[in-house]
């Protein structure tokens, strides 16, 4: 009778061990609508970067002559720039959401020892954003 | 990911410029690049807007609002690029490219709003 096969001594590495791990798929977050609400928020970071870039644009257009600046006018009516500005102002309109919903959690407030309920401050923050955004809107509109 | 020292810094940056997005980023999206060059609205001649950007206080706080959140975009597309896409190995990578973007454009924002004329 042969004598068995004896396995194979685990080989040394000098690195650290690999547990098993299941395989993510890259689409994940597709397969659920909070995994895909979750990478929607992630998402919005392309709005605010939009408005940043987009605001830093027109304060180069102004800066340039009325020309420049009617031009940029007329390139932000294209529809490229409608389309982009339209996913930026709902991806930033997301962001206000959740962010807002965010405070509830970050933010302790409390008055005579008792802790705000969350809704109130987010209803505090929603509150502050509409008059924010009304005051901006009569500066520019009036 | 890696434990940096500077992570609060960022995170704080992040939070900042979360808060600015979030107050101001809907109203001037809708006005700024959408009512006005589609003529919704009556909107600002060029004179009226020029001479309110070259007041050196309402630059000041251009300069904050398009720097803080950038910074905020740096963050938070950065953990976009690792949880969304897996791609571990290429963190340095995405770190230069996230935060130096952002970097960049502040720069970019002091030059524009300190040069404007």
């Amino acid at each position: 009778m042969r004598p068995q096969p004896q396995p194979a001594p685990t080989p040394y590495t000098p690195y650290h061990p690999r547990w098993y791990r299941t395989p993510v798929s890259t689409y994940w977050w597709m397969h659920r609508w909070v995994y895909f609400r979750f990478v929607l928020r992630e998402l919005t970071s392309f709005g605010v970067a939009y408005f940043c870039v987009m605001t830093l644009l027109l304060v180069r257009a102004l800066s340039k002559g009325p020309q420049a600046f009617e031009a940029f006018e007329v390139r932000l009516a294209s529809p490229f720039f409608i389309c982009m500005t339209v996913i930026a102002l709902l991806l930033a309109l997301f962001h206000t959401s959740t962010w807002f919903s965010l405070s509830a959690h970050a933010m302790v407030v409390r008055i005579g020892g008792t802790r705000v309920p969350g809704i109130l401050i987010v209803a505090g923050n929603y509150a502050a954003w509409l008059v924010v955004s009304a005051i901006l809107a009569w500066f520019l509109l009036r | 990911m890696t434990k940096r020292p500077i992570e609060p810094f960022l995170w704080t940056l992040f939070s900042g410029g979360g808060v600015m997005a979030a107050f101001f980023a809907p109203v001037l999206l809708f006005l700024l690049f959408l009512a006005f060059p589609l003529g919704l609205f009556h909107a600002p001649s060029y004179d009226a807007l020029h001479s309110f950007v070259a007041m050196p206080l309402v630059r000041l706080v251009l300069f904050v609002l398009c720097s803080v959140p950038l910074f905020h975009w740096a963050h938070r597309f950065r953990y976009t690029l690792y949880d969304g896409l897996q791609i571990k190995h290429l963190n340095e990578f995405i770190d230069i490219l996230c935060y130096g973007g952002a970097i960049v454009g502040t720069l970019l924002a002091a030059l524009l709003l300190w040069n404007f004329s």
